[in-house]
């Protein structure tokens, strides 16, 4: 193979940190081109990868090989000058500017010294309308929902012209009508010779997307394949090292009680209209619809975060009004938020401080913490959930996504809630622990406990939910029993329109 | 990973006293006495006290410029009470601290339900409390207290004097607030995330009121001290104390983000820039040039509490 054949050729890479060896001799080429697929378990050195290819950390050892051209070491600059573009997990959006202000932010069009804004909404346009993007260039970017915002960055990338552009698990925060048009936008960049490299916990994407997949597990380089020659088992092995028997694990049928826990009935506040449902004991009860679509906004309603302006929440036959979320946490509900990092883990706290932060008043004589009660509360979900750590004074931030997320579920529990709202479980968490997650979730319904279950991931929401509520522009338009599932009726539900 | 840095950083603070002490003790011989060591935390018994409240305040991310005019106000209406009012000096002393409390509450409150920035709302009641000491005596101090009051300030217990007391009964009562009650979790807590805290269930506007409030108590405490010991109450006794404060308790590793710092550290903090002014007095340098020194001390301490903030951010990004 010639070098011209290989856009990128990454040669030994190795990154160290104390303690920590991120990277271990990963070496492969990606062709001029091709759409190359980068997949592993989190933790598995691919964001560390892509950040010594962006410049954004240097490599401790080994090259970076862009068009020929051989690098020890890139920094940003260099690797946008060469071509390189990257659209992370985290965008890089200055939400107080419109959309084409940080389409172009730091490269405006000018007339002389002034910026020549008419001009640069229009070339926005422009790019936007390449995309099939439907946002007007002056909105500002913080008005835009996160699925939104991530086309804002993708129309960026575009516009500087990138020769090859990283995708950082760019499918993760989008509805399924947006996967689709990312999709086609990954298609036309593929036409127009851009080389993707794309990064995904959605084998599905894999498959539909790229020509080549490479595997990275506990950072070292495991294989590359050609897309068309292999399956989901075959990747799944390679990434974790064992056989998935199933996706989403049985439980047990009598789970469900005709007893309901919680009801909502007529509620309305927070963009949401006229929501009412019954959620019964020993149920998961899925609500599914588009980014925007109110779902979030109706678990806020009832953690208590935003007053609602109309209607009643029940809780175990009783009516509720949560003022904030101490009051609902009081009253037996749990929520694990959509972002784990900003608004579920307190990630400068230790993992024992975590679980016992909402029953700290409970386990204390007087304001005295009673550090023995504090212990064997956390050792006991440590365990009883497995939660993965040496020992329970780790800070949260050093855990990995799975871990975190189970530390929250293990808070929770310890609060001895009824009712347990999920906001996305599994958004980038990996596959073996989306499964561990998924085993909790089953057996917090077979003790007795309600769950409440946003999604956005059609496949889990529907291997999950007992029910499913699908809500669109605030209001519920469609309620399906197990028996009614299917992809279509749920994504026709989800993009009804309100209306008047 | 955390842990050897803070072991490091634990050690450095104590490195840097002691490399300051025997500085000191070679450029002058009176400086390793037993008396100028009494007189060293004599000197910072005030600042020390003051400093326990403040620690609360930065390591929930806030901050409380008020501490200074606090300590003046507390100084003119305890001289006021006792003085024009003829007040019982142990009534004085209770009434001192519910004011000074709710002076600090009342920042408290701003902040959380207003949500206005702490940095505006405590530089606004800096000036109003300033103002007010001056007001109520007139610009003129007030003197001539009962002995009985004198004796916080002046007296001793066997060799040791009772200010220093005072300030090591607040430091571990700091200590046991911090470490050892559920109030010590939520500080930490809503200086790592408020939003996160306030998910977990604590209500995160009664923690606000909480430690402002226990900074208006320990500042409250402070002036009481300063007035004895001065025996005379003037309405700018503790003009720009809260300088001296916040540098002690940033120099003692609470970072100026939130979230994370010890009390111990802070006593830390506390003595350096004790041994500093103390050291800095007997070489005889200008009161102009200490003041150049203490600022660089304070862009010191902030400087490298950022850059450990930005090397642990990376480390944690770079193994996510």
């Amino acid at each position: 193979m010639t070098a011209i054949d290989n856009i990128l050729e990454i040669k030994s890479i190795s990154k160290f940190y104390p303690g920590v060896t991120a990277l271990k001799e990963v070496s492969f080429d990606v062709r001029r081109g091709e759409v190359h697929a980068l997949i592993g378990e989190n933790g598995a050195g691919k964001s560390t990868l892509i950040k010594t290819c962006s410049g954004a950390i240097s490599p401790s050892e080994g090259k970076i090989v862009v068009n020929g051209e051989s690098f020890e070491c890139m920094t940003p600059k260099l690797s946008e000058k060469k071509g390189i573009g990257v659209i992370y997990q985290e965008f890089n959006l200055v939400g107080d500017l419109s959309v084409a202000e940080n389409i172009f932010l730091g490269r405006a069009i000018r007339s002389g010294i002034v910026i020549d804004q008419k001009a640069m909404e229009k070339e926005a346009k422009r790019i936007l309308g390449s995309l099939n993007i439907d946002i007007d260039p002056r909105t500002l970017v913080k008005k835009l929902s996160v699925g939104y915002q991530q086309m804002v960055e993708i129309a960026k990338a575009v516009s500087q012209n990138a020769q090859i552009l990283i995708m950082d698990e760019p499918s993760a925060p989008l509805t399924n009508a947006e996967v689709e048009s990312m999709f086609a936008i990954v298609d036309q960049l593929k036409k127009n010779g851009v080389t993707i490299i794309y990064i995904s916990h959605r084998l599905d994407e894999i498959f539909r997307l790229s020509d080549r997949v490479t595997i990275l597990r506990d950072g070292q380089y495991v294989t590359t394949l050609n897309t068309r020659e292999t399956d989901k088992d075959e990747l799944v092995r390679y990434m974790v090292g064992r056989e998935l028997t199933e996706i989403y694990p049985e439980r047990s049928e009598t789970c469900i009680k005709d007893e309901v826990i919680f009801e909502a009935v007529n509620v309305s506040g927070n963009g949401d209209k006229n929501i009412s449902f019954q959620l019964h004991k020993g149920e998961v009860l899925g609500f599914g619809g588009l980014v925007g679509a109110g779902r979030t906004e109706l678990a806020e309603l009832i953690f208590g975060m935003e007053p609602k302006q109309d209607g009643k929440f029940i809780l175990n036959g009783k009516e509720i009004a949560p003022k904030n979320p101490k009051a609902a946490i009081n009253h037996g509900i749990g929520l694990v938020p959509e972002d784990r990092k900003t608004k579920g883990a307190l990630l400068g706290l230790s993992i024992k401080e975590n679980i016992n932060m909402p029953i700290y008043p409970r386990i204390s004589k007087g304001t005295v913490i009673d550090t023995k009660k504090e212990y064997e509360t956390a050792d006991k979900y440590k365990n009883e959930i497995s939660i993965k750590t040496p020992n329970l004074s780790q800070l949260v931030k050093n855990l990995s996504g799975g871990n975190q997320q189970k530390v929250i579920l293990a808070k929770w529990l310890a609060a001895d809630v009824d009712l347990l709202i999920f906001d996305e479980p599994t958004r980038g968490i990996d596959v073996g622990a989306k499964q561990e997650i998924y085993m909790l979730i089953n057996s917090l319904v077979e003790q007795g406990k309600a769950v409440l279950m946003i999604s956005s991931e059609m496949e889990e929401l529907m291997g999950m939910s007992d029910r499913i509520i699908i809500l669109s522009e605030g209001c519920i338009t469609g309620e399906l029993n197990k028996d009614e599932y299917n992809q279509e009726t749920i994504m026709r539900m989800a993009s009804v329109e309100r209306k008047g | 990973m955390k842990k050897v840095i803070d072991v490091v950083r634990n050690r450095a603070i104590y490195v840097f006293l002691l490399v300051m002490i025997i500085f000191f003790s070679i450029m002058n011989n009176n400086f390793l006495t037993a008396n100028n060591i009494l007189n060293v935390a004599k000197q910072v018994s005030i600042f020390g006290i003051a400093s326990v409240g403040m620690t609360y305040v930065i390591l929930t991310g806030g901050i409380d410029l008020s501490t200074g005019s606090l300590i003046s106000f507390v100084n003119i209406v305890a001289a006021y009470f006792m003085v024009n009012m003829n007040l019982n000096p142990w009534i004085t002393i209770l009434l001192s601290l519910v004011i000074s409390s709710l002076v600090g509450f009342a920042n408290g409150w701003i902040i959380a339900e207003i949500k206005m920035p702490p940095l505006i709302v405590t530089f606004a009641s800096q000036t109003i409390f300033g103002g007010l000491a001056y007001m109520l005596c007139n610009g003129r101090p007030i003197s001539r207290f009962d002995d009985a009051f004198l004796k916080i300030g002046q007296g001793y217990v066997g060799p040791i004097p009772i200010p220093i007391l005072i300030m090591i009964v607040c430091f571990a009562v700091g200590a046991f607030i911090l470490i050892k009650t559920f109030f010590g979790r939520y500080f930490y807590a809503l200086g790592g995330n408020e939003e996160a805290a306030e998910l977990s269930g604590i209500n995160v506007k009664r923690v606000k009121y909480l430690v402002y409030t226990l900074s208006g108590f320990f500042a409250g405490i402070a002036g009481i001290v300063m007035l004895s010991r001065a025996n005379t109450g003037q309405p700018n006794a503790g003009l720009g104390y809260e300088f001296d404060v916040i540098t002690c308790v940033v120099l003692g590793g609470v970072s100026v983000n939130g979230g994370s710092g010890k009390i111990s550290n802070v006593i830390a903090g506390v003595l350096i820039i004790g041994v500093l002014s103390n050291g800095m007095i007997l070489m005889d340098i200008s009161s102009y040039t200490q003041m150049v020194i203490k600022g660089l001390i304070l862009l010191l301490a902030v400087g490298s509490d950022c850059i450990q903030q930005a090397k642990l951010l990376k480390t944690k990004t770079a193994t996510a």
